[in-house]
């Protein structure tokens, strides 16, 4: 599991992590029904205090991203389907509340910044492809 | 959320009430008072000369309060040194090791102080640190001195374990085994760190409780999450460009120039948003800022932003 804590954002530590992990599951890096590392592990090899990880891991637990099995160890949810779908939307709406602010400022219509996503996604598709 | 406050209410295992401290005219600690909980990383922050090294002194028992007091493990540690040094782990910023003893003679030689001495945990620390037992300690290099200190300061596993700026001037593979270090001290049940350093991004990532000291006074000491929820960082727009930072909240250090100004704010966000609009201005960006920002913004030079108009003329 690849976590990257940056030290120049304002972000708290425990969120940031949350996020990284939200993102990974959103992406099937990993996977449902598999093992995360555990919090003492975590925290020396990213060199964090052990409370901020246990507190990511409460966060994503609270949300359902992970759960802790009776035998300990935290795994990923069996079942995140439905927020995992949930999560790859709200990733993406993100980006997309950035490019309609910027397009807003750079006076971009919608209308025209649509069109200028179908246009890009062809050219970025692999020829023959629909 | 609730293992936090239960940290919190548990019996503090350092106590430090009103003390201060004075080197000639110098107020090196003045009126500090402050709480280190059971199980914590303290870290203790503020520029050259806060007091950071004093306050530390005085947790050591190297030091007597000239008024106040300080517990240890509800002990004096003036009154009683060896009741708190064996529980206590410390590893200074200039570490004064005798030069002439070999690294195992080093051991041996601390081994015999201490009756909660693992040997097998000095074995293991010894070959994770590469150091040679049969160096002399005055010829190890700056980063095998300060791991031979650690070594010794861990070895007994103290109950306490303070660092007085333990990464100054090392480089990021010695900085690297001290952050491991004190992560692997307080993953064992009930050890509490507490140390100084000028490396804020580090101070964020172990601790997670957080002193301020300036001029000798404890400016703020909190737990981290909320020290830093309690800042944020506000741009506001002016109508009119401004020649000088706005003026109408008086502690705050404005950057910027022009219609844009930006500074850290602690708390009140209404309140300015508020003061904002009566002087024709709006919030158009609010961030988190990095401890670092705050830092700069609690402790940093009154006069961040010296004369506007000279840069605006080069500009």
């Amino acid at each position: 599991m690849q976590i990257h804590i940056a030290s120049d954002d304002g972000v708290p530590i425990y969120l940031q992590i949350a996020k990284q992990v939200k993102y990974l599951v959103a992406t099937g890096r990993l996977l449902p029904g598999e093992e995360m590392p555990p919090i003492r592990v975590l925290a020396e090899q990213l060199l964090l205090n052990p409370n901020t990880v246990a507190r990511a891991y409460r966060e994503l637990e609270i949300a359902g991203i992970v759960e802790k099995r009776r035998t300990a160890g935290t795994y990923v949810s069996q079942r995140p389907s439905p927020l995992a779908r949930e999560e790859r939307l709200r990733i993406v709406t993100e980006r997309v509340d950035v490019l309609l602010v910027e397009a807003r400022h750079l006076e971009v219509g919608t209308d025209e910044l649509v069109e200028l996503v179908r246009q890009r996604d062809r050219q970025l598709r692999p020829s023959g492809q629909e | 959320m609730s293992s936090a406050l239960e940290t919190a209410r548990a019996e503090p295992v350092v106590v430090l009430e009103g003390v201060s401290r004075q080197f000639g005219r110098v107020k090196a600690l003045d009126d500090v008072t402050l709480r280190v909980p059971r199980g914590v990383v303290f870290g203790l922050v503020g520029v050259n000369g806060a007091g950071k090294t004093t306050l530390l002194k005085h947790v050591l028992g190297l030091l007597k309060p000239q008024t106040g007091r300080v517990t240890v493990l509800g002990r004096d540690p003036v009154a009683d040194p060896v009741g708190v040094l064996s529980r206590v782990g410390y590893l200074g910023e200039e570490n004064d090791l005798p030069g002439w003893m070999r690294v195992a003679e080093l051991i041996r030689y601390m081994q015999g102080f201490y009756s909660t001495w693992d040997e097998k945990y000095a074995d293991h620390l010894l070959r994770s640190f590469e150091l040679d037992p049969a160096a002399k300690v005055k010829h190890l290099s700056k980063g095998q001195r300060a791991r031979a200190g650690l070594l010794v300061a861990l070895a007994y596993r103290p109950e306490i374990l303070i660092l007085d700026d333990p990464s100054s001037g090392l480089d990021p593979i010695v900085r690297r085994d001290i952050l491991g270090a004190i992560i692997r001290t307080i993953s064992e049940e009930g050890r509490t760190v507490l140390f100084s350093s000028h490396l804020l991004h580090e101070v964020e990532r172990v601790a997670d409780h957080i002193a301020l000291l300036d001029k000798g006074r404890v400016v703020v000491a909190d737990e981290m999450d909320r020290f830093k929820r309690s800042f944020c960082e506000v741009t506001l727009q002016f109508e009119h460009p401004l020649a000088a930072p706005p003026c109408f909240v008086d502690s705050l250090r404005w950057q910027g120039s022009g219609r844009e100004w930006t500074a850290i704010v602690r708390g009140q966000l209404d309140d300015l948003a508020r003061r904002a609009a009566a002087a024709g201005a709006r919030i158009v960006a609010q961030r988190a800022p990095t401890l670092d920002e705050i830092f700069v913004a609690q402790v940093g030079p009154r006069v961040a932003q010296a004369e506007p108009e000279s840069v605006a003329a080069e500009e």
